[in-house]
């Protein structure tokens, strides 16, 4: 089935110029193509016609390496669970419908241009603790060191995390609390994150805080938000190696 | 004229690694801080380079195109990483790994670098481990393991289908650490537009800045490329929209070699393709053919009214199905390495034995694997990937079988490189998919993980140091000078010419009718007419390309089609060295099949008497052909014979 639509998209010719909403239709559209090969479709016009296209990040068109980041008619990731929004399909839409696309919006991610923002902040949290502090080589065999079932599994589970910012974009406080708190809970659930639990989780809160991203006020946004079902258990792991950390 | 030198180093196999990493030189700890490094790419080969040379103190630059590290397409990667631990008590080890790598190859590899990839496969487990990365275990706490097309044993190690994720997660966290303590410096959203030589040495690079489109210049005592392989010349593909073959490409035309361009892999299991906007291909893990078998109906009426939608995958009863690959491989079955079930499948396929609205594609099918271990096991063990497909199919795979047909996944071929992974140009060094090393004509799965990482984390870092050692005497470069001056004055030249063309088509446009023609005739069956064809159509399409290109916006600032202009015009080059190399290649091997050479039973027929080399090509120049080079390949420690997956 092919279906007509009308996008309604944020442009901005960059970070410092102010931005506003185009309408843009576009035709003929089949439900079986991806949301950003509809996005193709429409840059392809504009660049016949000698526009700019829409600028947008994306890149591994399956859903893993967290590029892809659009706002879809109030849902980071558009209207489907558990998906990123390379993932989503055109069928999600009705014929005639208008669909309103934003970039991320949250202080600590400025706009780039057009639909991209700079998500720098999150790579600067994971340096300030975000790993085991071993250098290559000298590792005791893999098996050395046994490790539950149980607790690899919900370290694989915290460990999911994409990196993709929905969380922050969902959280009416632009806050990053899922996002830190899946890498912790990853080392926290190991025993090769142990050693150095307790620096690594006050220098990465300290750098979140630095950065301007806000506080957890326990909506669920961003559980409910996130491409990969990261769990706000996580969350509560964080807070309480945060607060053993710092009254040991 | 260079002559190709692979510097393997003397004596028995299993010691040549050993005796090399004895006698090589060294740069000493206080040295280190006086010299520079360069990295292109962060991916698992160029993200663990970056980190272990940050580690051990070298200034260390690295460059990623996407807005983090973390996002390189190393992380698409799903099934798993292999290693010789045999853990599973199944028989593994490191010659097992090493035999099976050059077979599996078809016997185009070269045995030292094959050998010491099996050699360090052990260490990367290690490593990964004591970094955090959660890889599967048993409910007693040890380590789980899974087995992989081309292989007998359970040697690959995975973190549910996210395999690729976790590993480089595991290299970005190293890297992170290192930009932390400052001997690591991140450049995001740069891409290497060329590669600077200075008195025949690699000394430095030029990369175009995507977010305000101004050319950069940085230098170093060295140069390595991380940046991964050049599927997408095929326009269609599992590659990463932004993974090129432009550094690759650049670094050739300034006079790195070129090994085996026309070996590509052509993975067996994707999604089909659906419509002309497509945009690329999504993998299915190969891992799923533990579990999956694979068919096609029969009957040509059965497989008709399927293509027509009259008649359900569900509604063919058992003894109406050919699971073919288990009729023709009876000791691999479903199992059978990458390049022999893709063949396999077009066979059925133009035979017209395919399912799907287009009849190219086959059935992966997990009923028997649902019924024999119960839904939740299958679930625990591919959920994602069930949940991937259905988003894309919108069909539910534990209800009716998947749909699977080949499609371009990986790059065999890459920059020439020695043992010491050091390129044709001295001071350049290639990592990871980006080189031709140690694959051959074909990549066994969970082979692809355990190079990037053991090139970035256990041999790049010590190669290096062997070429370092004299350089500590070098001050740090400037980047004022005639060289540097000279390439990037050639990279502004190419930039403007392509706005100057102010044509009328797009530049997908012109991607997509490359990707046409390197399919039909340098994919996955190719013959000498096909190809001189394709030769043919690349010259005309690049002569196009050139005057009527349509590059819309300005030269700073953001400019995405200019980027993918940049790219494309390099793809028109590397498309046609690729096509003349399958045509020199009068053999069929791996995944370069020639419908000229094949057995009685259609399988690949191999001619070692002739062909039993490496394709070096070096650049002559704009509009001179290409010199081939040979490098020849010689197996001491393995009989060279037919692939056989029909007994073991």
């Amino acid at each position: 089935m092919n279906i007509n639509l009308t996008l309604k998209i944020w442009r901005q010719a960059n970070q410092d110029a102010p931005g506003k909403f185009v309408d843009y239709p576009v035709e003929n559209i089949s439900t079986e193509a991806s949301f950003l090969e509809m996005m193709d479709i429409l840059n392809e016009e504009l660049v016949a016609k000698g526009e700019e296209p829409v600028a947008f990040d994306h890149d591994c068109r399956e859903g893993i390496c967290g590029m892809c980041s659009l706002f879809i008619n109030g849902r980071p990731h558009g209207p489907d669970d558990s998906i990123t929004t390379c993932q989503l399909h055109m069928r999600k839409f009705k014929d005639g419908e208008t669909i309103v696309i934003e970039p991320w919006r949250a202080k600590p991610f400025p706009v780039i241009k057009d639909l991209m923002v700079d998500r720098t902040a999150f790579d600067e949290i994971i340096q300030a603790g975000g790993y085991v502090n071993i250098n290559t080589g000298g590792v005791p065999d893999a098996n050395a060191i046994p490790i539950r079932k149980e607790n690899a599994d919900l370290a694989m589970d915290a460990a999911s995390c994409i990196g993709c910012g929905a969380c922050v974009a969902a959280c009416k406080n632009a806050s990053a609390m899922l996002f830190v708190s899946a890498k912790v809970s990853q080392f926290t659930l190991l025993p090769q994150g142990k050693v150095e639990a307790h620096e690594r989780v006050e220098n990465m809160v300290a750098k979140m805080d630095e950065l301007g991203f806000g506080n957890c006020t326990n909506t669920y946004a961003c559980e409910a938000e996130c491409p990969k079902d990261i769990s706000i258990t996580n969350i509560a792991r964080m807070n309480r190696e945060f607060l053993c950390a710092k009254v040991s | 004229m260079t002559k190709l030198d692979s510097k393997i180093p003397k004596g028995p196999l299993a010691e040549k690694w050993t005796n090399y990493k004895a006698k090589q030189n060294l740069v000493n700890p206080a040295n280190k801080r006086k010299v520079d490094v360069i990295v292109v790419g962060t991916g698992l080969a160029g993200g663990a380079a970056a980190a272990s040379l940050g580690e051990l103190g070298f200034n260390v630059k690295v460059f990623c195109i996407q807005d983090s590290p973390r996002r390189a397409h190393s992380i698409a990667a799903q099934g798993g990483i292999n290693a010789a631990k045999n853990y599973p008590n199944d028989g593994d080890s490191v010659y097992r790994l090493f035999y099976d790598t050059v077979k599996g190859g078809d016997y185009r590899a070269r045995e030292a670098n094959v050998y010491r990839l099996a050699e360090v496969s052990n260490n990367i487990i290690d490593q990964c481990v004591a970094q955090g990365v959660p890889f599967a275990r048993e409910y007693g706490g040890l380590l789980d393991n899974r087995s992989f097309g081309g292989a007998l044993v359970s040697r690959t190690f995975y973190a549910r289908g996210q395999t690729g994720q976790q590993l480089l997660l595991g290299a970005y966290s190293a890297l992170s650490k290192e930009v932390n303590k400052g001997s690591v410096e991140m450049y995001t959203r740069r891409e290497m537009m060329d590669v600077v030589l200075v008195d025949g040495r690699a000394r430095g690079i030029i990369v175009r800045n995507l977010v305000t489109g101004e050319l950069e210049r940085h230098g170093a005592h060295a140069v390595v490329l991380a940046t991964g392989g050049y599927g997408n010349v095929f326009f269609l593909s599992t590659n990463a929209m932004t993974s090129n073959g432009s550094a690759a490409w650049k670094a050739y035309k300034k006079g790195a070699y070129f090994g085996n361009p026309c070996f590509v892999q052509i993975h067996p299991t994707c999604i089909p393709v659906h419509g002309d906007y497509q945009s690329k291909l999504t993998l299915m893990s190969e891992s799923l053919r533990n579990d999956g078998r694979i068919w096609v109906p029969k009957k040509k009426e059965d497989a008709e009214r399927i293509q027509a939608g009259t008649l359900k995958p569900t509604e063919i009863a058992e003894e109406d199905r050919d699971y073919y690959l288990e009729r023709r491989y009876p000791a691999f079955g479903n199992l059978v390495p990458r390049d022999v079930a893709s063949r396999a499948a077009k066979e059925r396929c133009d035979e017209g034995h395919g399912v799907g609205s287009t009849g190219l594609a086959v059935y992966l099918d997990f009923k028997d694997a649902i019924e024999r271990l119960g839904k939740h096991v299958i679930e625990a063990r591919y959920g994602n990937l069930f949940q991937m497909y259905e988003k894309i199919v919108d069909e539910n795979p534990y209800e009716t079988p998947m749909m699977i047909y080949p499609a371009i996944h990986y790059s065999m071929g890459g920059i020439w490189v020695d043992y010491e992974l050091q390129t044709t140009i001295p001071g350049l060094f290639a990592g990871g998919e980006a080189n031709f090393s140690d694959h051959g004509a074909n990549r066994l799965g969970a082979s692809a993980l355990m190079q990037g990482l053991s090139d970035g984390y256990f041999v790049l870092p010590y190669t290096l140091q062997n070429y370092l050692a004299d350089q500590i005497n070098v001050p740090h470069f400037e980047t004022d000078g005639e060289a540097f001056d000279a390439v990037e004055n050639e990279v502004q030249g190419t930039i403007d010419k392509l706005f100057a063309v102010n044509g009328k088509q797009t530049v997908d446009s012109f991607h997509k009718r490359l990707g046409l023609i390197m399919w039909d005739h340098v994919g996955m069956a190719r013959n000498k007419e096909g190809l001189e064809k394709a030769i043919k159509d690349i010259i005309t399409l690049r002569k196009e390309f050139w005057t009527d290109v349509k590059v819309p916006g300005e030269k700073t600032g953001m400019n995405v089609e200019l980027e993918k202009a940049l790219r494309l015009a390099d793809y028109l080059e590397l498309g046609e060295l690729m096509a003349r190399d399958a045509l020199d290649r009068n053999e069929s091997c791996g995944g370069h099949f020639r419908e000229e050479y094949r057995t009685e039973e259609g399988e690949a027929m191999r001619d070692d008497e002739n062909f039993t080399y490496v394709s070096a090509w070096e650049y002559m120049g704009e509009d001179t052909p290409a010199k081939l080079h040979k490098e020849p390949l010689i197996y001491e420690n393995i009989e060279v014979k037919q692939r056989n997956y029909k007994t073991a």
